[in-house]
């Protein structure tokens, strides 16, 4: 057999790799109906109320590896934020399972939640945003190591504050300075450094460098690989830029409208991607220095996430799309390659390569 | 006069209580029929001032100093606003990033399309929503007469730039200013868009000039593109040419900071060190001086100029003219 099911897989690497978190089935979706009169609807000759739901994430399920880098990329509106704020915790999933080294994290109290909180830090987009404005670096930095770190002499975070921030690259003293003295690199700079301050083993790092110039982005790029290689840190790295991604990743997963339809070794996934929306999403990248413009268009639009197609989510711009796309979703499945792909087309060879 | 635009030596200054900041130092450029110029540089370098400045638009604290502004021959930079507006948004558009911004969240996509043409040109109503049904199909728009009726909020992001493009279109310009079109966008759209606007200068004749700080998209869509640093043109010459053997360490170093497959996967990226000055404290000489590797003397001392390095392109570079 050419296929497995994926939750098999998952059982058997489970054990043996390093898995430090995997996430199961998830779903979320966002209740936009707002209040009581708002839901009122007029339908079939009846008054009654109707809720409109965004369905952000359906049906997700992936893990990572300790150590790896895993990219998540997509067009706004795919879910890769909401599946990392899930992860994170900021938001309650629907259902489905998230496990961190074995552990369930997803129905936790906030007091249960405490010690995963140290091991599991978010890196934000806009580091104009993330930043307390009216917080200096030092209190910034200070602050998760006294909440989780009530033991902590005066002196021993103030070494720590000064290893971290040397490690970032910013000068040690400027810690009395204020955000918004600094510019949008070193801001990042700052921001990376209280997601490291707590020595975590694992980052969502959600956009990290799509509000900076290109200069300043090979400097916070670099900045993160060399401390995921100093203290061995596993990355979610989320991002709409693949030529970012494909430079860091170790394994990439591709969101369409809150599923994946392509998880792959990113090697593997640049050189040969199977789903025809990945297909389509690479031959979109304009590299530098090449002319040719052979993009693969997609029929019409993405659909709304609040009316989500039936069937494969892909199948209404698809140029593969039967029958069997519009009514079946298709699942994640493991190819041969090792890549996985949800696709009815790829499964029964429709596609030619 | 045979450019169809000509900037020469344009400086564009900002009247601040502290005093004057230049936000361009004399750039020079030409543009010609059906020629696509982009125009790349990080943020705060003046390439949006640049696209500003062509069509007089500069909000009030900046000026133009010193320098022209050539348009078929006439300097437009001297001409006062009643003159200028027929100049602008009729024989050169301008395009800007965020289709939501740049239409009336009020009035309907047709009502808002008429009163441009209406704007410009004496012409019945129902004429004017013939033009505008036209240029909406020119942007392969689906459902064009649907559009028409439609409300900006009612349309995606990029079915909205399309809108902007199919507006811009209406007065058939000669030039089109593209103030960073696609960075909204997602990266299929831009694709979309681009192939788009490759189109229509092809089938029009129309120049364009692409203001972004994506070199990759520069160098799939123009032939010539000019590298601003600081408020001034660091490099000069055609895309391919520039994209493939860049000259100023500034533009090598962008290009080379660009993950991509020049690099060998999870390597470090070529970092630029340091980042650009801000406009109030450009250092003396050469402004790319504290970030460059091939820093000598002299580059603290003398503001290089741009000067020819061979191949048609030009290069603002001591250690690189200097060898030639």
């Amino acid at each position: 057999m050419p296929y497995e099911n994926q939750e098999e897989i998952d059982k058997k690497t489970m054990k043996q790799d390093n898995i430090i978190l995997s996430v199961k089935n998830v779903v979320k979706h966002f209740d936009i109906s707002g209040g009581f009169l708002d839901q009122i609807k007029f339908k079939n000759g009846r008054i009654g109320l109707e809720k409109v739901t965004v369905k952000a994430v359906n049906d997700v399920s992936f893990f990572v590896k300790k150590g790896e880098v895993l990219g998540v990329v997509g067009e706004s509106g795919c879910g890769k934020s909401t599946i990392a704020r899930v992860i994170m915790g900021l938001y309650p999933p629907n259902s489905g399972e998230i496990y961190y080294d074995g552990k369930r994290i997803d129905n936790l109290t906030h007091e249960q939640m405490l010690p995963f909180r140290k091991k599991m830090q978010m890196i934000f987009q806009d580091p104009y945003a993330s930043l307390n404005p009216r917080k200096t670096v030092q209190q910034t930095l200070e602050e998760p190591l006294r909440f989780h770190h009530p033991e902590f002499s005066n002196s021993e975070i103030k070494d720590k504050i000064e290893e971290v921030m040397e490690q970032v690259g910013v000068d040690h003293a400027w810690i009395k300075r204020y955000p918004h003295e600094f510019s949008g690199g070193q801001r990042q700079r700052i921001s990376i450094a209280r997601g490291l301050i707590l020595d975590p083993e694992f980052i969502v790092a959600d956009e990290p460098v799509s509000a900076l110039d290109v200069s300043i982005q090979a400097q916070i790029l670099n900045l993160l690989m060399k401390a995921g290689r100093e203290r061995d840190l596993t990355y979610l790295f989320i991002t709409h830029d693949l030529s970012v991604v494909r430079h860091i990743s170790t394994r990439v997963a591709v969101f369409y409208l809150g599923t994946i339809c392509e998880l792959a070794k990113s090697q593997d996934l640049f050189a040969n991607p199977r789903h025809p929306y990945t297909k389509a999403l690479l031959s979109a990248i304009p590299v530098v220095g090449e002319k040719s413009a052979k993009h693969i268009k997609l029929k019409g639009e993405v659909p709304t996430p609040v009316e989500l197609p039936t069937g494969c989510v892909f199948h209404s711009r698809c140029v593969y799309a039967d029958e069997r796309c519009s009514t079946q979703v298709p699942l994640l499945r493991t190819l041969e390659s090792g890549s996985s792909v949800a696709c009815h087309a790829v499964e029964e060879n429709r596609i030619p390569n | 006069m045979s450019h169809l635009l000509q900037i020469q030596d344009l400086e564009v200054k900002f009247a601040l209580r502290t005093g004057d900041i230049t936000a361009i130092d004399g750039i020079n450029f030409t543009l010609d029929r059906g020629e696509k110029l982009g125009l790349v540089g990080e943020s705060g370098a003046g390439k949006s001032v640049t696209g500003f400045s062509i069509i007089n638009l500069l909000s009030k604290p900046g000026y133009i100093s010193k320098g022209k502004i050539l348009f078929q021959g006439n300097e437009i930079s001297l001409y006062p606003n009643e003159k200028m507006r027929k100049i602008r948004g009729d024989a050169i558009s301008m395009i800007f990033q965020d289709p939501m911004m740049t239409l009336n969240p009020v009035f309907t996509v047709g009502f808002q399309m008429i009163e441009t043409i209406q704007a410009h040109r004496k012409i019945s109503k129902a004429n004017a929503r013939e033009i505008a049904l036209e240029k909406l199909k020119k942007v392969h728009i689906p459902s064009p007469e649907k559009r028409l009726d439609q409300y900006p909020h009612e349309l995606s992001g990029g079915m909205r730039q399309r809108i902007i493009i199919a507006i811009s279109l209406l007065t058939d310009p000669a030039i089109i200013i593209a103030d960073e079109p696609t960075t909204a966008l997602d990266v299929t759209i831009q694709a979309e868009i681009m192939d788009l606007l490759q189109e229509l200068c092809a089938s029009d004749n129309m120049a364009l000039i692409l203001i972004t700080h994506d070199l990759g998209v520069v160098s799939q869509v123009t032939e010539k593109i000019a590298v601003m640093y600081a408020g001034k043109i660091i490099e000069y010459g055609a895309t391919d040419q520039v994209v493939q053997h860049p000259v100023h360490p500034y533009t090598e170093g962008l290009i080379k900071s660009i993950p991509g497959t020049l690099i060998k996967h999870g390597d470090d990226l070529v970092q630029i060190p340091g980042m650009m000055p801000t406009l109030t404290n450009i250092p003396p000489g050469c402004a790319f001086n504290p970030r460059c590797y091939l820093k000598e003397s002299i580059c603290t001392q003398k503001t290089p100029e741009l000067q020819s390095v061979g191949q048609g392109v030009q290069a603002a570079c001591h250690m690189k003219t200097k060898r030639k």
